[in-house]
């Protein structure tokens, strides 16, 4: 159901070309489509509203970059400043200087906020810090029983008084049992409630009048849609709480919610978590760049065309842009230069990761693999100048020589020839659209001159 | 100021409560005044009050114009209804508008109205004593949603119309999920089958429709552990359950349930499209319609699998079951909480 925000956007930058500046008319239906897409991802209308008033303040009047397609430029400043509004990196959770940190975890009912908890009681432990479960939901049937098997699941003690104790006295109390025994951190697992409720607002200012927590986190599923904003609004007014949760972030919500409540609350996103299994890896540090793209239903796309940038030099572009015009054709050479651009990229895996078309490349199985790098490096470097120029003159025996000095063999480079042609043959069919050059094993190299093609969302880690 | 109104407020809910009819035993069906009274009561003695967002903006003497479009159309997008089934919707009253030559802002609340009603489809409540025996229901949804207290809910209702129930304990995965089930059961005076924990599913279900036929039960309903859509084993699972009751009980199950969660967004969709293709889906139940959201999604999940809503949930209690009526729906949809009026 949800096209990507870029291949939506596709359409609307055709009126663009040619044009040297940016106008209010000529990028009105591009903004629409932006529109759109953050209300998909479930982004506050007024949210919204007043994202798109800043995008078109700031894409009014700007030029229209050489080096960047109009899309480009726009999908720039739009990931700027998502980037920008969700803070620019994770911020942590805070240790209490002295004494125990105690944790408290607030939100409505099946949010998350018992699995979370359990998660992070894992993460404090492999941290070498000693974390205290509290029993605070004295509520939904079973949520004590709950929290002491993820207690047991994660060799963590559970502090518990039974459901006729108020949770202001539990959590109380698991403090001074917490300080007793020498357990450093307290995680105090509360209640799902409304926003509205104002009597299980005022237990929750109650819990934290009486322990004074280090952090008070706002646990959010990422499947939250409008509302958002009215849960994170009240509990932040009721709570002043320290930063937010998102949730269930395995699925394949868009989240805007995130952007919304970051919006409103000026509070930081500290976490998100994935998957139902008790795993401290699943509760992840929060990237706003990520969660940008995902936002906007595309791959690490501002992170793609950093880097894209960083490391082509004007001149290898204007190269390749050259050969490409000429319809030439690319040879060993150039091959041999994009290897090293890839390298220079960082390591492969994250950097196939970034690509956000991976997924409707041509081929499939896009496996990076740096031996494949080495050995391709190797047999290219065995050849003549001649050979890397002009690759139809390898013949068997010169693919011999070849193999035998680079310790390859002559089925890799067999491949290898096999791969320089199908690039090239999609280089043709494509140069008019342009598609990033790759390798079938490589991995897509993007080119910053041209327009990126098809994003797809990044495929979650699957997990449960 | 403010705060003392509020504590004012408050003070007079604990009064109300003395003596209203909340804490009265289960009621079944769409009674009472429909839940939209219910609601508007109900959060009056919170914080907000209810007022139609629409009756301030269509006022005698006003021009239906684009502008006014476009504040509904926000109304509309604020309450997770979607843009394509707003702009959808839209086209609908411009069009209807045109027809009848309409020009006044006070005659486009019917239209409106009647365009979502359109889209909603026709009430069809749960039968409270249900023709077939044992019927066989299985409940499924997204984490979190509110499958098992819809469920406690549930049965409590067949019950309260004297039928025999049982539950199957089906979520063998979550932690404490039996317990869970175990004391709404208990609440609701059914009887509950299971397996234990890590047990597998799909045979606790085929247990619990034997269990249900031999022991002459009138309704058997099935929990199944939430799982997001995503989940390609999780969703072969529930197809897996979905055919052993089949096997078990011809024609079972009789009503499969989709339990959405009425603060979700836009993902609502892909889910209850991905579901419905695990096993098809009978009838929806929207939760947790006690707070400030408004479930609008549930518009566009009619539209997109075809099946009605049925149940809609208004709180934690045994008696907070509610069957659905699409009237009340779209008039809590325009409806908008005031602090103060
Ligand atoms: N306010 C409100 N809360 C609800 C409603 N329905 C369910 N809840 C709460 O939502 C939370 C999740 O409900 P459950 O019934 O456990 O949901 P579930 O779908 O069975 O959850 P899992 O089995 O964990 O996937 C609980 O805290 C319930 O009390 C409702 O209509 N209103
Ligand atoms: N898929 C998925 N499910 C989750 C995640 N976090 C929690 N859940 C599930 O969501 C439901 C509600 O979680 P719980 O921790 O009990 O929420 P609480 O009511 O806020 O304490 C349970 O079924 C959990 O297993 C997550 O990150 N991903
Ligand atoms: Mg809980
Ligand atoms: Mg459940």
């Amino acid at each position: 159901m949800f096209e990507s925000l870029n291949e939506r956007l596709q359409s609307t930058f055709k009126k663009l070309r040619g044009q040297g500046k940016l106008t209010e008319s000529n990028i009105s239906d591009s903004l629409r489509e932006v529109r759109r897409a953050f209300l998909e991802a479930d982004v506050n209308y007024k949210v919204t509203r007043d994202f798109i008033e800043r995008i078109k303040t700031r894409a009014l009047g700007q030029e229209v970059m050489g080096s960047l397609t109009p899309e480009l430029q726009i999908a720039r400043i739009i990931g700027e400043e998502l980037t920008q509004l969700m803070g620019a990196e994770a911020e942590k959770i805070r240790i209490a200087p002295s004494g125990p940190t105690v944790v408290m975890l607030v939100g409505l009912q099946g949010a998350g906020k018992t699995t979370v908890a359990a998660k992070l009681a894992l993460k404090f432990r492999k941290e070498g810090r000693t974390p205290l479960l509290v029993a605070a939901d004295v509520y939904r049937p079973a949520a004590i029983r709950q929290l002491q098997i993820l207690g047991e699941q994660t060799e963590t003690p559970v502090f518990s008084m039974g459901t006729d104790v108020s949770p202001v006295k539990i959590a109380k109390a698991s403090v001074t049992e917490a300080l007793a025994h020498g357990q450093n951190c307290v995680i105090v697992d509360t209640a799902g409630r409304l926003h509205i409720n104002e009597e299980l607002m005022g237990e929750l200012r109650g819990i934290k009048d009486a322990v004074n927590p280090t952090e008070i986190l706002l646990v959010v599923d990422a499947m939250t849609g409008q509302d958002a904003v009215n849960v994170a609004e009240n509990f932040n007014n009721d709570l002043d709480i320290d930063g937010v949760i998102l949730t269930k972030m395995d699925g394949d919500a868009r989240g805007g919610a995130a952007l919304s409540i970051r919006h409103i609350t000026d509070k930081p996103i500290k976490f998100i978590s994935i998957g139902e299994k008790i795993e401290a890896a699943a509760l992840e540090e929060f990237y706003p760049e990520r969660m940008s793209s995902r936002i906007l239903g595309q791959g690490d796309f501002q992170t793609l065309i950093e880097k894209a940038e960083d490391v082509f030099s004007e001149d290898q572009a204007r190269e390749l842009e050259r050969k490409l015009s000429e319809n030439k054709g690319l040879d060993f050479n150039d091959f041999l230069t994009q290897l090293e651009q890839i390298r220079n990229m960082g390591p492969l895996d994250q950097l196939v990761d970034l690509i956000p078309f991976k997924n409707q490349l041509p081929v499939k199985n896009l496996k990076p693999d740096e031996s494949h790098l080495n050995y391709a490096k190797a047999a290219i470097q065995s050849m003549t100048p001649e050979e890397r120029r002009d690759p139809t003159l390898l013949d068997r025996s010169r693919k011999l020589r070849i193999a035998k000095g680079s310790g390859t063999t002559v089925n890799q480079i067999n491949t290898l020839v096999n791969q320089l042609r199908m690039m090239n043959r999609m280089l043709n069919q494509q140069t008019a659209m342009a598609m990033p050059q790759m390798g079938p094993k490589l991995g897509a190299l993007p080119r910053p001159k041209r327009k990126a093609k098809k994003p797809r969302r990044r495929k979650r880690r699957k997990s449960r | 100021m403010l705060k003392n109104l509020l504590k004012r407020r408050d003070k007079s809910r604990a009064a109300a409560e003395g003596g209203d009819s909340s804490q009265a035993a289960p009621e079944s069906g769409a009674q009472q005044g429909g839940w939209f009274q219910r609601l508007k009561s109900s959060l009056a003695k919170t914080r907000k009050q209810l007022f139609s967002r629409l009756s301030g903006l269509l006022q005698i003497g006003r021009k239906i114009d684009e502008e006014l479009m476009e504040e509904i159309e926000e109304i509309l997008i604020q309450s997770d209804v979607g843009v394509e089934t707003t702009l959808r919707l839209m086209d609908n009253v411009r069009a209807a508008v045109k027809a009848k030559g309409l020009g006044d802002a006070s005659e486009l609340e019917s239209v409106l109205k009647a365009e979502i009603l359109n889209l909603l489809g026709e009430d069809t409540p749960l039968a409270c004593v249900p023709a077939e025996s044992p019927y066989t229901i299985l409940v499924l949804g997204v984490n979190g949603a509110g499958k098992t207290t819809t469920i406690g809910k549930l049965a409590s209702r067949f019950r309260s119309e004297g039928q025999h129930v049982i539950v199957a304990a089906g979520d063998t995965f979550r932690a404490a999920a039996e317990d869970q089930l175990a004391i709404w059961c208990e609440r609701a005076g059914a009887e509950l089958i299971r397996g234990g924990e890590q047990a597998e599913p799909a045979s606790v279900v085929f247990d619990a429709v034997h269990a249900a036929q031999h022991r002459d039960a009138d309704v058997l309903i099935v929990d199944t552990a939430g799982r997001l859509h995503t989940k390609k084993p999780l969703m072969d699972e529930l197809a897996k359950i979905g055919r052993v009751m089949g096997r078990a009980h011809e024609g079972a199950p009789h009503e499969v349930l989709l339990v959405i969660d009425g603060t979700v967004g836009q993902n609502a969709l892909i889910q209850a499209k991905v579901f419905n293709e695990a096993v098809p889906i009978t009838g929806v139940a929207v939760t947790k319609l006690d707070g400030t959201a408004k479930g609008g999604i549930v518009i566009a999940v009619k539209a997109e699998i075809g099946a009605p809503v049925k149940l809609i949930g208004i709180g934690e209690r045994l008696d907070d079951l509610r069957d659905f009526a699409a009237a009340d729906f779209v008039a809590a949809l325009f409806a908008s909480e005031g602090t103060e009026t």
